[in-house]
């Protein structure tokens, strides 16, 4: 056996402090009785009472959500459709085209929401619900067009083949074959485009309209007139949901693999 | 003769600039085990796959039953396949494998079960409808994509080496089963290996292909015994190659002149113009090895002596060069590395190969 040291484990240790000791403070001042952040005055639900009386709270959080589904759905749509689409033809620019219908990853998100603004603006499309998952929608695309495209990339071309010899017509072979196998990544797609969709503030604040807040940026405008607790209870509660999220993800058997997309997504 | 099944006129293809197929013809009889012999990248899958109708050819047609399936898609032709890998659906069980073809019919539920059922008795696998494709052996894959691509009652089955993952053994034992389901269900089978035995042991023809040409297409028989080509000698009888000029011609008696020394073969009803070079294909069990410098025959030194599978092999290495492996069985031979040796042969078994060509065997 090889002689290990300490050091990995400090570095671990170090790491998971730096990352979660900030969340663990949140959770506990979340169920703090002063209104003080810095002043622990004891155990009590009380943020949590007020936050859910808070109907406009409540109203973005919905809309959030309300739009992280539609957006993620239609995403995924377009983005297998358009992976499945680019796996089965040749032409000499398809790497540029590929590449191009990932960038929307890579352009500053200040950038798209400029851009965004703009282009409804100039088609007059009014700013509310439309707008906002019409945006999450576009920069969501690529998530699930990555994830796809590879998970076709590596599967056996022989399957599709197989199933055409025995008698089935091009969509029979893309809904019984092609679109089984590739749902696990459709479906860690939707959950990364999701959790994007989840947490953007900078796009949502160029398109959203005045009435439609989603919860990033209600809690982003709160923060000029201070933190509150209730906003730490708010976290506890989204940082539970994402728990049992990426429990579900796990459990999906698909972790390891969105693990390594984000990386190539991230990377350049 | 029975119906013709399946007619490949004149066939090329090409995948960018490579050739891969030099114009290919084939007729298939029904009930007819047509082997493609040949090492890979000889164009055998690719032939198979165009007549699947998962390529289509630059030039040529294919008809099935006389008509022109050339451009149909696959889903269109009466034809299966069993893929290399068996291609198996991960996702579905055994039985929505097998039953995926009768299920795109539309036919009723219970009618595919009970032919589901079927076809699990003939491949013996009877009771393993709820297993999945990652659940079982190699063998019972290959198993389940036969059945899977026979539950249509296909006129032709095409098979892509299916017994080129199996170890030895399953790998005889599948042959045999094969051959019995060919047999007993009178489909017309193309079948690819590159395994010389496996070609002989099973086809009622076999097509041996070299750089997108049939070298030769005849019985095992006629491939065996009496190969056009070299590359046919070597590749399925494993021959050994001379070369030479035809000396006198008496009758059906031909001179063979060698660099290093003479013999003589039959003609097989070939003409032989004295002075013309000529190529023999020689069995190494069908060639004597004599120690001694006289007589007649091709000398040579014994190189190297070995004991492979009840034979025992000599290399001898002829004046000019060339190797000539001799066997024969049992494991006593007088001769031993570094003795001079003559080869010689019974006219009958050498066979003249390379031969300007009258007119090719097919198509």
């Amino acid at each position: 056996m090889k002689n290990r040291t300490k050091l990995p484990n400090l570095y671990l240790g170090v790491v998971l402090a730096l990352m979660y000791v900030p969340i663990l403070l949140v959770i506990l001042y979340s169920f703090n009785e002063s209104k003080i952040s810095s002043v622990w005055g004891g155990f009590s639900l009380k943020w949590y009472g007020e936050l859910f009386r808070d109907r406009e709270m409540f109203q973005a959080l919905w809309n959030s959500i309300v739009l992280g589904v539609l957006s993620s759905l239609c995403a995924a749509v377009i983005g297998t459709l358009g992976a499945y689409g680019m796996s089965k033809v040749k032409f000499p620019l398809k790497g540029a085209v590929e590449y191009v219908s990932t960038l929307p990853i890579m352009i500053p998100e200040i950038i798209l929401g400029m851009v965004f603004m703009a282009f409804f603006a100039l088609i007059g499309l009014p700013f509310g619900m439309t707008t906002l998952v019409i945006a999450h929608t576009s920069f969501s695309i690529p998530y699930v067009f990555m994830l796809v495209k590879a998970r076709l990339v590596g599967m056996d071309k022989s399957l599709p083949e197989a199933a055409q010899d025995l008698g089935a017509s091009p969509v029979r072979v893309f809904l019984d074959v092609t679109l089984p196998l590739v749902f696990p990544a459709i479906l860690s797609g939707m959950l990364l485009a999701f959790a994007m969709s989840m947490d953007d503030v900078i796009i949502s604040v160029f398109v959203t309209g005045v009435d439609t807040n989603t919860l990033p940026v209600k809690v982003y405008t709160q923060l000029k007139t201070g933190v509150t607790p209730e906003i730490n209870a708010l976290c506890t509660l989204l940082f539970a949901a994402t728990l049992l999220l990426c429990g579900v993800a796990a459990l999906l058997g698909r972790a390891p693999k969105k693990q390594e997309s984000e990386k190539d997504v991230t990377e350049p | 003769m029975s119906e013709t099944i399946l007619e490949l006129q004149e066939i090329y293809k090409s995948f960018g600039d490579t050739p891969v197929l030099q114009g290919i013809g084939l007729k298939a009889a029904q009930g007819e085990f047509i082997t493609l012999l040949g090492s890979s990248g000889c164009g055998k899958t690719t032939t198979l796959r165009i007549i699947a109708g998962l390529e289509t050819p630059d030039q040529g047609r294919v008809l099935l039953e006389g008509r022109d399936m050339t451009q149909a898609p696959p889903n269109k032709r009466d034809v299966n396949t069993v893929f290399q890998n068996y291609a198996l659906f991960p996702h579905m069980n055994v039985e929505q494998n097998v039953g995926y073809a009768l299920k795109i019919r539309k036919r009723p539920k219970g009618e595919i079960k009970e032919e589901v059922k079927k076809m699990l008795e003939l491949v013996q696998l009877s009771g393993f409808e709820r297993r999945m494709p990652g659940e079982l052996s190699g063998g019972q894959r290959q198993r389940v994509a036969i059945a899977r691509s026979l539950i249509n009652r296909p006129k032709l089955l095409l098979l892509d080496e299916p017994l080129g993952a199996l170890d030895l053994q399953l790998r005889r034992q599948m042959q045999q089963e094969l051959k019995r389901l060919q047999k007993k269900l009178g489909i017309t089978f193309i079948y690819i290996t590159h395994d010389q035995e496996e070609a002989l042991n099973m086809s009622d023809r076999i097509a041996v292909m070299k750089d997108g040409r049939f070298q030769q297409v005849g019985t095992p028989s006629q491939v065996y015994d009496s190969p056009l080509t070299s590359y046919v000698a070597r590749f399925v009888g494993t021959a050994n190659i001379v070369q030479g000029t035809v000396g006198t011609v008496s009758g059906d008696l031909v001179e063979f002149v060698g660099q290093n020394g003479k013999t003589s073969f039959g003609s097989r009803g070939h003409s032989f113009v004295p002075g013309s070079p000529v190529t023999l294909a020689v069995r190494g069990e069908q060639a004597q090895a004599v120690k001694g410098e006289e007589g007649p025959g091709l000398a040579g030194v014994v190189k190297e002596k070995s004991f492979s599978g009840g034979m025992l092999r000599i290399a001898v290495e002829l004046s000019g060069g060339e190797e000539f492996i001799c066997s024969r069985h049992g494991i006593d031979w007088e001769l031993a590395p570094g003795d001079r040796v003559r080869i010689n042969w019974q006219p009958e078994h050498a066979c003249p190969v390379d031969l300007p060509r009258t007119e090719s065997g097919e198509g």
